[in-house]
């Protein structure tokens, strides 16, 4: 299928990890996606780049974590995934913070989620075909 | 673009965050406890008044309202029916700030 003809399908977390299921099953729901070949992108907003912070140890919680599946989005050929500044300054974290969602195939570079603007957001938003909340 | 908001303002950032994403000629759509943002004179309607001044189009659903016995609506917000709110669906991409 040409790019352009893909289905143009962004995912939005507002949700801070582990409090709730809804990271978690949106995870699952990116990965389902990523298999019918669609353009998916992915926008973390408010609470939602918690979701993002490297180190998360869910061990004594008693469940698995996902943050080695976030780690590798970028297999799964999830590319465009991006994180709110706004949102981000407001609970004092910098890119730095943030977990790697794969390798660069040539490079070998670490690639970690491109932090935008709300506006830009705003601009993605409008090009899409399906907007799903988490 | 349709953005709903289903919580009231007082409880989360939902409609705050909404309104940061909102671009002129967009819709934001108030239903369930998301209608308290569309009510005057609270602390939260500058949000609204600010979206409306930004050429941002709110609607409210009624019945939403009048089932929290809200009469005192923000000026230049519309308030709407299912049917109308169908037609937004219909009309828009979505967006739910859950």
């Amino acid at each position: 299928m040409s790019e352009e003809n893909k289905k143009k399908i962004m995912f939005t977390v507002r949700k801070p990890p582990h409090g709730t299921i809804y990271v978690y099953e949106g995870l699952e729901v990116k990965l389902i996606m990523a298999a019918y070949d669609a353009d998916i992108s992915v926008v973390f907003i408010d609470d939602g780049v918690y979701a993002l912070k490297a180190g998360q140890d869910t061990r004594e919680l008693g469940i698995k974590g996902f943050e080695a599946t976030y780690g590798v989005l970028v297999d799964y050929e999830i590319q465009k995934v991006f994180v709110d500044r706004k949102s981000m300054e407001e609970r004092g974290l910098t890119e730095d913070d943030l977990l790697v969602i794969g390798e660069d195939e040539d490079t070998e570079e670490p690639i970690r989620p491109k932090m935008v603007d709300s506006s830009e957001i705003a601009a993605m938003m409008a090009q899409q075909h399906n907007i799903l909340s988490f | 673009m349709l953005h709903t908001v289903n919580k009231s303002p007082f409880q989360n950032s939902s409609l705050e965050s909404c309104m940061r994403f909102t671009q002129p000629g967009d819709v934001i759509l108030l239903m369930e406890d998301g209608v308290y943002g569309a009510v005057s004179g609270t602390a939260k309607a500058p949000l609204v008044e600010a979206a409306l001044a930004r050429k941002v189009r709110v609607c409210v659903l009624g019945a939403d309202l009048k089932a929290r016995a809200l009469n005192d609506t923000i000026k230049g917000t519309e308030i709407t029916d299912y049917a109308g709110f169908v037609d937004l669906v219909a009309e828009n991409k979505i967006h739910s700030w859950l």
